[in-house]
């Protein structure tokens, strides 16, 4: 018998990001007892740093007048490439307008409509009328008809996050941050909690749950060049697909963003292209002219992150210790206009890459940004496969964004499908019992102290965690990137399943003991390598463009054979996931070209949001 | 960008294993192109030392996680690029706050006692109608709640702040700054006297000495001196007596 913390609750929600603390406050709200888990404080999640906002159809500036649930709808779907739920789709955009005002009750400081005529970087005059003065407005993003992201100066992230861990705060929710779960507890049909690792001791613990809600965000740092911050590894995909019951839908939809900056990978945003910036290779051409004579360094997002790889792939990228790289170059728009226009992207180059792109040359290349798969749920958020189990947010497969989101939809989705789904939650947990034998519980936990005692000693062998870490990400960014076809598809999973017998056999370098960092990463590894394989198999077994997911070998989307989604299975001693389909369902707008001025194999990434 | 090499040294200590003393342990890393010390640091950890604890979370000076003490004067990690320091690079933990281990500390349990202490939420007894339309705010006003929002609790104003590292119950700075946030917002329902019983101590806005390293630390470059004063008059006003309306704004 293990010695262990065990903790109790109605209601257990792992990661503390919008989603996660949305359905913690819903459930808390109706009365059930809460325990959010998080790898860091509350205030620390990824949710923050989405600065530009989110979508919901209000209407109430001057460009988004006439704005309505129906338009962001089309929309919404347009942009999945016809591969959403639109069930959840109009549940979404019926919801969003509420969510925001939600929020502005409880403290978010929205950027308010203010009367009067403005004048347009592209030369149109606007007039904001006096009735909707002091009314939530909204900012233009890429894909909408309307203007519809609402937002807050340049934080709305940041404000959303702080005002709902606020609410938490005086509600008194129980949060226990700094804590990692690493398993779930299930007898293959309920779930009954997690086990979880304390990351200031490095102890185990138990949570016992009626109800367990999986919100820990995207799987972004599986890729060597990610926007993401640093803890979106996936954990709780991998911690639901290890139970080989519940799937993980559409993983190999991924969002990429043309200009992560070098060697952070932090977003530069299109603003730098769109005031005249040009991209130029190793030997300083410009060369997005030879490829898009039209459009330019303007093609959509997708176009342009597609480009970029073609060149860097001829060779003529820049090498650096990072990897290959091309130029952003905007010195030629003059030091006021840097200074003034482009502020936010002069100081993040100044800041974080140390060159002034005043004079210097910015380095940049396409990055892994969103990740459009995840837990598969219902519409109510419940998880296929375990009774008890929901998932919300970037962590699950809703399924909102289909095969490529759009811009401000992600932000938005966190706090309505929390709130959506925080009533299911609540609405599951007032009826739900758990009988569970205590065997369960007490198997879970050996099983976690036998992984751990394996990797300290080394008892299955002496892999490198880390360079295992970089053969997968190495394989997914090379091979299943921007660009996709068979042939490298292939070679990424030949690769990646050998990579993933390796990580099966690491063993650590430090003792192990306490937090230590390396046995985090170790516990982590196989789980982050069955996730890219699920996206890896998946990308090369739908034979079709679809969104983001872009085939050279098959740049059509395909309808007839490809109108479905993609359910990964991990069972019991595999090394690929199983994979099954079901169809999308389509209740309101039926397949067709999404307009983006570019054929339906070619797609526009969303914004950052 | 000349071929540095650079020489860190690092604070070690496991508070689980105070047997072993804290140490300070060196590592040699060559310097490469736009390297900040997030970069240098996964590199030590995943090239030399595993074992090596520190805190990241968004990198990009926006979350706050990565606060530490760097050759003397607290910053962000992710933030300070190498080649604006010397080839000698010194880091240490920030004080004030619980270690957890080497560079990280508990920032978290602090700030959410703070959140506790100063009731940092919107006090209303207005309940949320789904079906109204918004309540109206004049922009102004919400930029300047967001002004004061900006704050990361990334924890610098509290470690390089004397009256905190010598009295534990200090607000500091961001406590400060936060009591600010929603005395101008109007959706907060508190008075003045309500105010008061939260700020008007040693504990708060009468124990800063006025040193202001708060101000010169803080990464988001918040007003904190400005605020500071803006609190403290306000809270001196109410314990005069003299009588004033709720959200008068910022001199």
């Amino acid at each position: 018998m293990s010695i262990y913390q065990t903790h109790m609750t109605d209601v257990l929600v792992v990661g503390a990001g919008l989603a996660g603390e949305r359905i913690a406050v819903e459930a808390a709200s109706q009365g059930q007892d809460v325990i959010i888990l998080s790898l860091v404080p509350p205030r620390r999640s990824h949710s923050t740093a989405a600065q530009g906002g989110m979508q919901a159809s209000l209407g109430n500036c001057a460009m988004g007048e006439g704005d309505n649930p129906d338009v962001h709808f089309a929309d919404t779907v347009k942009g999945s490439d016809w591969g959403c739920d639109q069930e959840v789709a109009r549940l979404f955009v019926e919801t969003a307008p509420v969510a925001v005002r939600e929020m502005a009750v409880w403290g978010v400081p929205w950027s308010r409509v203010v009367a009067g005529q403005r004048t347009l970087p592209d030369g149109r005059v606007i007039e904001e009328k006096k009735e909707k003065e002091g009314l939530i407005t909204a900012r233009d993003f890429g894909g909408t008809a309307k203007w519809r992201t609402c937002y807050t100066a340049d934080g709305t992230g940041h404000t959303l996050q702080y005002t709902m861990d606020s609410m938490v705060i005086k509600m008194g929710i129980t949060v226990h941050d700094r804590t990692e779960a690493i398993s779930l507890i299930h007898d293959g049909e309920q779930c009954i909690g997690v086990v979880a690792r304390c990351l200031r001791t490095g102890d185990l613990r138990v949570y016992i749950a009626k109800t367990t809600v999986i919100c820990t965000g995207g799987y972004g740092r599986l890729y060597s060049a990610s926007t993401n911050a640093v803890i979106n590894e996936g954990n709780g995909m991998f911690v639901a697909l290890n139970t080989g019951v519940v799937p993980l839908g559409n993983m190999e939809a991924v969002q990429f963003h043309p200009t992560g900056m070098v060697p952070v990978w932090i977003l530069i945003t299109e603003g730098a292209r769109g005031d005249g910036g040009y991209l130029l290779d190793k030997n300083l051409d410009r060369f997005m002219p030879d490829y898009e004579p039209k459009k330019k360094e303007l093609a959509s997002r997708d176009v342009v992150s597609r480009r970029m790889t073609q060149h860097m792939r001829k060779g003529l990228g820049v090498d650096s210790p990072y990897g290959p790289h091309l130029w952003l170059d905007i010195r030629h728009l003059g030091a006021e206009h840097i200074n003034t226009n482009l502020r936010e992207i002069a100081n993040i180059a100044r800041n974080f890459a140390g060159v002034d792109p005043v004079k210097d040359l910015i380095p940049v290349r396409p990055t892994q940004h969103y990740s459009m798969g995840g837990v598969r749920t219902n519409k109510d958020g419940a998880a296929y496969g375990l009774r008890g189990l929901f998932a919300a947010g970037e962590a699950a497969c809703w399924d909102l964004h289909g095969f490529n989101r759009l811009g401000g939809n992600s932000l938005a989705e966190t706090i309505t499908a929390g709130r959506i789904i925080g009533k299911k939650v609540a609405e599951y947990t007032k009826d739900a019992t758990i009988n569970y034998n205590y065997q369960l519980v007490d198997d879970a936990v050996k099983e976690q102290e036998n992984r751990i005692k394996a990797l300290v000693n080394g008892w299955h062998g002496k892999e490198n965690v880390y360079e295992i870490r970089n053969e997968m990400e190495k394989n997914l960014m090379d091979y299943v990137g921007i660009f996709r076809n068979g042939k490298d598809l292939q070679k990424a999973v030949d690769n990646l399943r050998e990579v993933y017998h390796r990580s099966l056999k690491i063993g650590l370098r430090s003792n192990g003991e306490g937090p230590n960092p390396e046995l985090a990463q170790a516990l982590r590894m196989p789980g982050m390598v069955r996730l890219a394989l699920c996206i890896a198999y998946g990308a090369l077994m739908r034979t079709e463009s679809r969104g983001s997911h872009a085939r050279e070998d098959y740049p059509k989307r395909d309808d007839t054979n490809w109108l479905k989604r993609t359910l990964a299975y991990w069972p019991e001693g595999a090394d690929l996931p199983e994979l099954k389909y079901e169809p999308v369902k389509i209740t309101e707008l039926p397949p067709g070209d999404r307009g983006y001025g570019e054929s339906s194999a070619e797609s526009q990434g969303g914004k950052n949001g | 960008m000349a071929d540095r090499e650079l020489t860190f040294e690092i604070f070690r200590y496991n508070p689980q294993k105070p047997e072993t003393k804290p140490y300070l342990q060196t590592y040699k890393l060559k310097e490469t192109t736009g390297m900040t010390v997030f970069v240098a640091l996964n590199m030590i950890r995943e090239e030399q030392d595993p074992s090596l604890m520190f805190d990241f979370v968004c990198r990009a000076a926006i979350c706050g996680s990565c606060a530490m003490i760097i050759n003397g004067r607290p910053r962000l990690a992710c933030k300070t690029l190498t080649k604006t320091l010397p080839a000698k690079i010194k880091l240490f933990p920030l004080p004030v706050f619980k270690l957890i281990g080497d560079l990280s500390v508990d920032t978290g349990t602090w700030f959410r006692h703070l959140s506790l202490k100063t009731e940092s939420w919107i006090h209303t007894s207005k309940t949320f109608d789904p079906k109204a339309q918004e309540e109206r705010m004049d922009n102004k006003t919400a930029l300047e709640i967001y002004e004061a929002e900006r704050c990361i609790e990334c924890g610098c104003c509290i470690a390089g702040c004397a009256t905190a590292n010598i009295r534990e119950d200090f607000l500091g700075a961001a406590g400060i700054n936060r009591v600010a946030r929603f005395m101008v917002d109007p959706r907060d329902e508190r008075t003045p006297e309500q105010y008061f019983e939260v700020v008007g101590s040693e504990e708060g806005a009468f124990g800063c000495m006025g040193l202001m390293a708060c101000d010169d630390n803080c990464p988001m470059e918040l007003p904190l001196q400005m605020q500071l004063a803006f609190v403290r008059r306000k809270i001196a006003k109410i314990g005069l007596g003299v009588k004033e309306k709720k959200g008068v704004k910022l001199a």
